[in-house]
C-alpha cells in the first residue's frame, strides 16, 4: 500500500532519514554578558559524543561579519551549517561594498527566521545559539533556540547555563561591568558549571566583542579545588547497603 | 563604415556567407557606444576604471555603479548595456559561490573567468535569446597572484595586462601601453588609470563624467573593494593637473 504522503514530505518512516531526529556529537553551554565595551561570551572547548567526552579542541565560539560573535551549544555539524549559511550572507552583505554592514540585530532576526523555519517543517537544527555584538555604540545580545524561541538581555546562556549561570548573574551582574570584573564572573559561572555539569570540561574560551573587534582568548583552564570536606567521602551517612 | 548585414543579420543563428555572425558584432556595436571602461595589472594587484557619463545633473554621485565585486577576491566593471551588464554579474556572483560551496576555497580568476564567458557565449547559441550587449573587464587576486581578463559579447575571453573597452578603447589602449606595468605598484596605477580616463575623455561628445575605481592588491589585503576616497581624490587631482599642464603646451 503506497504512503499518502507527497514526495517531498518529512513525515513517515522513509523520510526519518533526512531529517534531525537526535543529536550526536554536542557542545555544552555558551554563557554571555554585556559590559562596559561590549560584549563578553564564554564556552568550554568539549564535543561529547553521548556521554563521552570524544573531542576537547571544539572552538564554538566565531566571529561574524565585523560587528557579531556567535556561540553555540548542541549538535557541533548543525552549528558548521549555520556558520556556513552565515558566510554567504555576510559575503553578500560585504559585496555591496557601500560602507553599511550587517550588526548583531541584523545577524539575530536571520538566525532566528531559520531556526524556526526549520522547526516548522520538523527538521530543526540542534542548536541553542548566543549572538553577541556591538555597532555603533550600541550592544546587543541575544539567543535563539533550536525551536526558534529569541530574546536578548543583559546576559544570557545555554542549556545547563540556564540553570547554574543565571541565577549568578541575576544576582551579580550590572550595568557598565570592567573587563576585569566582567571576566571574572564569567569564570565564577563557568566554575560552577565545571564542577555541575557532566558534559562540561576544564579548557575553555572567553571571547570579547567591542566596537574595535572581536578577540577570543588561548584556550585555558580554571582552577579548581576537590578538597571540600563535603566531597571527601561524600556516601557516608547515605542510606543504603551500597 | 560596417558592411549591411542584408538578411543574414536577423538572427544570432545565422551565418553570413563570408562567416560572420552579425548580431554578435552589433552586440560589439552597443558596448562600443558606451563609456569607457579600463583595466591594468600591477606588480601588487590589479586596478580597474570607470568613465561613467552622467545622463542628468539629477543623479546622485556614486549611484549606478558600474564596478561590483563577484567576490572577495574578484570584481567585474561592466560596459554596455547595464541592465545587461546586472544579469552576467549575478550570474557570476552564483558561480562564484556554488564553487566556494562545493570546492571550500573561493573561485580561481581564471575558472571564474571561463564560466562568464561560457555563459555569455550560451545567449549567441539560440534564436529565442539575444546577445548580451556588454563587455565585460574581470579583475581577480587568487593564490596564483592578480589576474586580469576581458569578455567580449562574442563570449571570447583573454587574459591580459591591460585591457580597454568602450568609446575612447583605442586611445585608451595607446596610453596603456606606454605604462611599465610590471614596475608599477597599484597605488600609481590607480593615479595612472585616473589620468587615462581624464584624458581620454571627450569635452565636446559628452559633457560630464564620474570616474568610479576599484582595485584589488596587496594593500587592500587581496580583496576586491572600491579605492579609498582619498586615494581617489588625489587620483582625480593628478589627472587634472596632468590635464592642464597637457592644455597648457
Amino acid at each position: 500500500m503506497a504512503s499518502k504522503q507527497p514526495e517531498n514530505s518529512l513525515l513517515g518512516p522513509e523520510a526519518d532519514s533526512q531529517r534531525t531526529l537526535y543529536p550526536y556529537v554536542t557542545g555544552t553551554s555558551v554563557v554571555a554578558l554585556k559590559y562596559k565595551d561590549g560584549i563578553l561570551m564564554a564556552a568550554d572547548m568539549g564535543g561529547s559524543y553521548g556521554s563521552t567526552l570524544r573531542y576537547k579542541s571544539v572552538e564554538r565560539m566565531k566571529p561574524i561579519g565585523k560587528h557579531s560573535l556567535l556561540g553555540a551549544s548542541g549538535e557541533i555539524s548543525d552549528f558548521q551549517e549555520i556558520l556556513h549559511y552565515l558566510d554567504e550572507l555576510i559575503l553578500y552583505d560585504n559585496m555591496w561594498d557601500d560602507g553599511n554592514s550587517l550588526g548583531p540585530k541584523e545577524v539575530h532576526n536571520y538566525l532566528t527566521r531559520v531556526m524556526y523555519n526549520r522547526r516548522n517543517k520538523f527538521n530543526p537544527l540542534w542548536n541553542s545559539l548566543v549572538l553577541g555584538g556591538v555597532k555603533n555604540g550600541q550592544k546587543y545580545l541575544g539567543t535563539v533556540s533550536m525551536i526558534g524561541v529569541n530574546f536578548e538581555d543583559n546576559h544570557v546562556a545555554t542549556g545547563f547555563g540556564n540553570h547554574l549561570a543565571r541565577p549568578i548573574l541575576r544576582q551579580e551582574w550590572h550595568e557598565n561591568l570592567s573587563f576585569e570584573d566582567g571576566v571574572r564572573l564569567l569564570e565564577k559561572c563557568m566554575r560552577v558549571l565545571l564542577y555541575r555539569d557532566r558534559s562540561a570540561i576544564n579548557k575553555l574560551q572567553i571571547a570579547k566583542i567591542t566596537e574595535e573587534g572581536m578577540t577570543i582568548s588561548q584556550p585555558y583552564s580554571l582552577k579548581t579545588y576537590w578538597e571540600f570536606s563535603a566531597f571527601a567521602n561524600p556516601a557516608q551517612g547515605a542510606v543504603g547497603s551500597w | 563604415m560596417s558592411s549591411i548585414g542584408t538578411g543574414y543579420d536577423l538572427s544570432v543563428t545565422t551565418f553570413s556567407p563570408d562567416g560572420r555572425v552579425f548580431q554578435i558584432e552589433y552586440a560589439a556595436k552597443a558596448v562600443d557606444n558606451s563609456g569607457t571602461v579600463i583595466g591594468i595589472k600591477c606588480k601588487d594587484g590589479i586596478v580597474m576604471g570607470v568613465e561613467k557619463l552622467i545622463a542628468s545633473k539629477m543623479m546622485l554621485p556614486g549611484s549606478n555603479r558600474r564596478i561590483h565585486s563577484v567576490h572577495r577576491h574578484s570584481g567585474m566593471a561592466v560596459a554596455g548595456l547595464a541592465a545587461d551588464g546586472r544579469q552576467i554579474v549575478a550570474r557570476a556572483k552564483s558561480e562564484a559561490t556554488n564553487y566556494q560551496s562545493v570546492y571550500g576555497e573561493p573561485i580561481p580568476v581564471k575558472e571564474l573567468a571561463e564560466r562568464v564567458a561560457s555563459y555569455v557565449h550560451l545567449c549567441t547559441l539560440y534564436w529565442w535569446l539575444r546577445p548580451f550587449g556588454c563587455g565585460i573587464i574581470l579583475g581577480g587576486y587568487d593564490r596564483d597572484g592578480p589576474q586580469l581578463y576581458m569578455v567580449e559579447p562574442s563570449g571570447i575571453s583573454y587574459r591580459y595586462f591591460g585591457a580597454a573597452i568602450g568609446k575612447g578603447k583605442q586611445a585608451a589602449k595607446t596610453e596603456i601601453e606606454k605604462l611599465n606595468l610590471s614596475e608599477m605598484t597599484c597605488r600609481e596605477g590607480v593615479i595612472e588609470v585616473a589620468k587615462i580616463i581624464y584624458k581620454i575623455h571627450d569635452e565636446a561628445k559628452d559633457k560630464a563624467f564620474e570616474l568610479e575605481m576599484s582595485w584589488a592588491c596587496d594593500e587592500s589585503k587581496q580583496q576586491h573593494q572600491k579605492v579609498p576616497d582619498d586615494l581617489l581624490e588625489e587620483a582625480k587631482a593628478a589627472a587634472r593637473t596632468a590635464l592642464e599642464e597637457m592644455d597648457a603646451d
